[in-house]
Parts: C-alpha cells; structure tokens; sequence
C-alpha cells in the first residue's frame, strides 16, 4: 500500500515536471491560432470552430518578418562557421599538445566566454560606427564571435581531449604532420563533436539579442529575436499579441526539433560546455 | 564545464603521445601548435580585447554619443567626483553617488541570489528525478529541454502573455481557484515585476542546471548506495550523507557559472518589464546611458564597474575552486 501511494507520489511529480515545462509554448500555439475577440477569452483546450492560420499567414506575408528570418540564419551560419573553422585547429593545439602558456590561453578563453556583453558594447559600436557597418550582417558576426568563438573553441578542445590516442601515434610515426592530422585523422573522428558544437552555437547566435538591437537600427535588418522583442501595436492595449504568438512559434519550432533529434549530443556538448541558450 | 572537465585533469593518468622520442618532432609540433593557436588569439584581441579597451577608456572621458571622438580625458568624474561651490557647499557626482545606480546594483545582486538558488533547488529534484529508473524517463528528459530551447525573447513574450493583467491565463486560473478577484499586472506592478522576472527565468534555466547536476550524480558508483540499503540507511539520510557531498562539486561549478551568467542579465528584463525601476539591473541601465540617454561615458563607467565584479567573482572563483587549466595532457 505505502509502496502505490509512493509510486503515485513520484509519477505525480513526474507529469508536473513535464506540464510545467511544456505548458507555456503549448499556450503559446493555442494562442497562434487565435484572432480577434477569441484572443483575450482565456481558453485552456484547443477549438477547432475558432482556429484559424491567419497570424501565421500575416507574420508570414506582410511586413519584415521572412526577411528578419533570413538575416538570423545568414548571421548565425556565418559565425558557426568562422568559429568552427577557427576553433578546430585552435583545440588541437589546445587539447592535444603540451606546450608553456596553454593553461594561460585557456583561462583567457574562459574568461572571454564570461565577459559580459555590456562591457564590450561601448568599444564595438565605436569600431561599427567607425566602419559605417551599422545594419550589416559583418558587423552582428564580428560582434557575435565575442562569445561563440570561446565557446566552441572551449567544447572542442575538450571533446578533443577524449579522443584515443593510439591513431594520433600511428599518424605521427608515418611521418604525418600536425596539419595532415588534423584533417586526415580527427576531423573524420569529430563529425558528431563538430555538429553538435555547431548546433549549440548556432542556437546562441540565434538567440542572441543585445547586439543585435544595438546594431541594427530598421525593420529589415533586424533578427528574430529583436524583431519580435519589439513587435508592438499602436498603444500598450493593442500589442499584437496573435502575430508575436505566432512569429515566436516559427522560430521556435525549428529548434525544438533540432533539440529533441539532438537530444543525448546536446546534453553532453552542454555538459562540457556550461552554455544558457 | 563541468566539474569533470575542470577539475579531474591528473596529467600522470592522461594518456599523452610518447612517440616524441626526437626534440626535432615535438618542436615541430610546438610551432604548429603555435600556428594553430594565432588566428584565434587575433581574432579574440580583435572582438574581445580591443572593445574592452576602449569601454575603459570611455568610461575616463567625457565622451557623448554624438561626438565619440572628440572625446577628453576627465579622470574618474564618471565614477566619482565632488566640487566646492563657491558658497562653500560640495556637489558630488558620479556613479557611486547616483541612487539609480545602487538600485541597479541590488536588483542585480537580488536577481543574481534569489534566482540561481531557487535554480539550483528545482534543479537538484529534477536532476533526482531524471537518475531513478522509471519508464518515461525519455519523454521527461525531453520535455526539460523545451524550455530551454526556446530563445530569451520568445519566452518573454510568452510568459508575458501568460501573464498579462486582463486577458493573462495566470490571473484566469488564480482567479478561478478563489485567490484574487481582480487580475494583477504582474510585470507592470513594482511590487510583483521582479516576482515575474525570477518566476521566467527559473524556469528557462532550470533545465539547464538539472543536465549540469545530472551530470554530477550519474558519477556517483551505485553500488555506494546498495551498501547503505543493506545498511538500512534511510533514502533521505542518503540523500543529505552521500548525494549531496558527492554532487557537490559539480553542483558548485553550475551555481558559479549560473551566478557569473545571471549577473550579467539583460533581454529578459529588457522585454518583460521595460521601464520598471524594480527590476533594472546593470546591465540594462548602461545599456540606457549608453544609447538612450546621450550619457555614453557615463554609461561605459557602469559597464566598466559590471565587468570588474564579474571578473573579481570569476577570479575568486578559479582562485578559491583551485581550478587547473593545464592538465588532461595528451
């Protein structure tokens, strides 16, 4: 008998933990598919009779929204792959040679990953301004490799470091250098660490948002995140709330799929990494 | 990072290449290494470094948004500085005795405390929940990561809907359950915005701090706890004598981070309660100097003063966690 109350016990716990978590994007669909006075009647179940696609038609059709979509994709792509591609030599230098300085470098490296943006804000914009690049994508990468380049060079470098050694002897005995090792012998090894990698850091670029408001100064060149934060109606009483419901849904769905397909990889790239989406 | 990153990096256990019999290999490999290294190095004293510089030297100027280079030197005015008027009464000025600057401080540091606790407590019984063995346990684990997938500003928005004074789902249910009869402005109100600001924040980062923990418990030998069954040690006193020491480490790690992170907030706040004196942190102050209010150096003053305390924390941190960099040598 104490055993069933128990066992109540614990999958009552269980089904809150998942309610709690699901509930407020599944509210924010229901809210998605609602217009007009529909949208301020509290309602806890879907209705088919008052559904309808006309935020996502809207969001999807007028205004900057699509083009906001694609410069999110255009900058997060770019820093990924900037950072990828610099970061990968860089964690081999740093995981798997032994050299004097290196625990240096990697103090320097976790302490960039913990600057906090605000400190570095006033000197780049003075180089954005500088360079007339306010409202372009170089500017939102250059300003964005501040914290995904730390980043994935920090999670590469310790995936490296599990990597068996025994190919890396081989290698080194046929005479490889460290660049042909690099290429010949880790990158085929570092495809899961290097898309997982990849994934987290494009999910923090694509997430990121005080650079971007601060860098971009019109609708179309704004990202998603910035887009959205200040998608407003005429007055505090008319904020669009079906659209914003609608546009968060589309950027969201993406990733929640990516995660849950992502899922065993994601939680050990976080774990070694220590990131906050 | 986790603790097993940081800390467990007994260089005599690592496996290291031992082919580097001649000097002449392993000095290639060290100028390889140092080729690898520089393009990186570059680019963070190019992002990092350099605009760090400058936000320093901003913050001893004069500098406005409209003329940045026409900057003068004006020594620590911005932080502090007192003048004697000629009636003999003295004005101070500066940060130190701006008002809306300590009141960002302690937002900061409430926000900071009270939110990282509350992570860490939710965050231990769902990492508990996550190490028994039930069936389910996938759909829970992924579910977890929904909030944490979901970007900063969408969840503001969300939770601000959620929240909303007439037509918000929150005042629904609480009103329907007979707690309140007229529905609050949680995020407008001064009394409750900081309320609604921990409520969004504990649960996006929750998760997050549940996989850290997880982490730390999946460590721990299961056949630890077998002994103390035959034992007949009691579930809660293994909790607090062998769980919670063992966990402590990693636990510590994720607060630390969570904590440096946490004080550094700014888009949350930015979009659920804007213009609330309660919940401005420093973060968005400077932010405000910076760009809204034409006070640029003052606002490099303060952003300058948030990153010393991030960097003291973080600093103490490595300082007193003995943190080691150079091991884990392969």
């Amino acid at each position: 008998m104490w055993d069933l109350v128990k066992k109540l016990l614990f999958y009552f716990g269980v089904v809150l933990i998942v309610f709690l978590s699901v509930f407020p994007f599944y509210y924010a669909v229901l809210t998605s598919f609602k217009t007009g006075t529909s949208l301020f009647q509290v309602s806890y179940l879907p209705s088919l009779s008052t559904s309808t696609w006309e935020n996502y038609v809207g969001v999807l059709t007028n205004g900057s929204f699509p083009r906001n979509l694609l410069n999110s994709l255009i900058v997060a792509s770019i820093t990924v792959g900037v950072s990828l591609m610099i970061g990968v030599t860089a964690a081999f230098a740093l995981a798997r040679v032994r050299f004097r300085g290196r625990g240096l470098v990697l103090m320097t490296i976790l302490g960039i990953s913990m600057f906090p943006q605000i400190a570095v804000l006033a000197g780049l914009f003075e180089l954005v301004r500088a360079f007339n690049a306010i409202n372009t994508v170089p500017a939102l990468v250059f300003s964005y490799l501040i914290f995904i380049l730390p980043f994935t060079v920090w999670v590469l470098t310790t995936f490296m470091r599990d990597l068996p050694v025994e190919m890396e002897e081989a290698a080194i005995i046929d005479g490889a250098s460290p660049w042909i090792i690099i290429r010949r012998v880790f990158l085929p090894l570092m495809w899961p660490a290097l898309v997982t990698t990849g994934l987290l850091a494009f999910i923090a670029a694509w997430n990121e948002f005080l650079f971007a408001l601060t860098f971009t100064t019109d609708n179309t060149h704004r990202t998603v995140p910035v887009a959205i934060g200040l998608l407003s109606g005429a007055s505090e009483h008319e904020i669009p709330w079906g659209p914003i419901m609608a546009a968060s849904v589309i950027v969201t769905v993406p990733l929640i799929v990516l995660v849950l397909i992502f899922q065993r990889k994601i939680i050990s790239g976080l774990t070694a990494g220590g990131v906050k989406g | 990072m986790t603790s097993q990153n940081l800390n467990v990096t007994d260089a005599r256990n690592a496996p290291t290449v031992k082919v580097l019999g001649t000097s002449e290999l392993t000095q290639e490999r060290l100028r390889a290494a140092m080729w690898f290294l520089v393009p990186m190095l570059l680019v963070l004293a190019v992002v990092a470094g350099w605009p760090l510089y400058r936000t320093i030297y901003f913050s001893l100027t004069n500098a406005s948004l409209t003329s940045l280079s026409g900057a003068t030197f004006v020594g620590f005015d911005n932080y502090y500085s007192s003048t004697t008027l000629k009636s003999g009464k003295v004005l101070y000025d500066g940060i130190l005795v701006d008002s809306d600057w300590w009141n960002a401080v302690w937002n900061t540091i409430r926000f900071s405390v009270v939110s990282v606790v509350l992570e860490a407590f939710f965050g231990m019984i769902v990492a508990l929940f996550l190490n028994a063995d039930f069936k389910g346990r996938g759909i829970v684990r992924a579910a977890i990561l929904v909030p944490w997938a979901i970007p900063t500003i969408v969840s503001a928005k969300m939770w601000s809907w959620m929240l909303n004074d007439q037509f918000g789902i929150i005042n629904d249910v609480l009103k329907r359950l007979g707690f309140i009869e007229k529905g609050i402005a949680w995020t407008a109100s001064d009394a409750t915005a900081m309320l609604a600001v921990l409520v969004v924040d504990v649960w996006k980062t929750t998760p997050f701090m549940a996989l850290l923990i997880l982490a730390g418990l999946q460590q721990i030998p299961k056949d630890i706890y077998e002994a103390a069954d035959v034992d007949g040690v009691h579930p809660v006193k293994q909790f607090f004598r062998i769980t919670l020491p063992l966990v402590r480490p990693a636990l510590m790690v994720a607060i630390i981070f969570r904590m440096l992170d946490a004080m550094r907030i700014f888009d949350l706040i930015y979009v659920l309660t804007p213009n609330s004196s309660s919940t401005k942190t420093i973060s968005v102050l400077a932010k405000e100097n910076l760009f809204d209010f034409d006070k640029f150096a003052y606002g490099s003053a303060e952003s300058t003063v948030l990153f010393l305390i991030i960097a003291v924390m973080a600093a103490l941190y490595i300082w007193l966690g003995k943190v080691r960099f150079d091991g884990g040598d392969r």
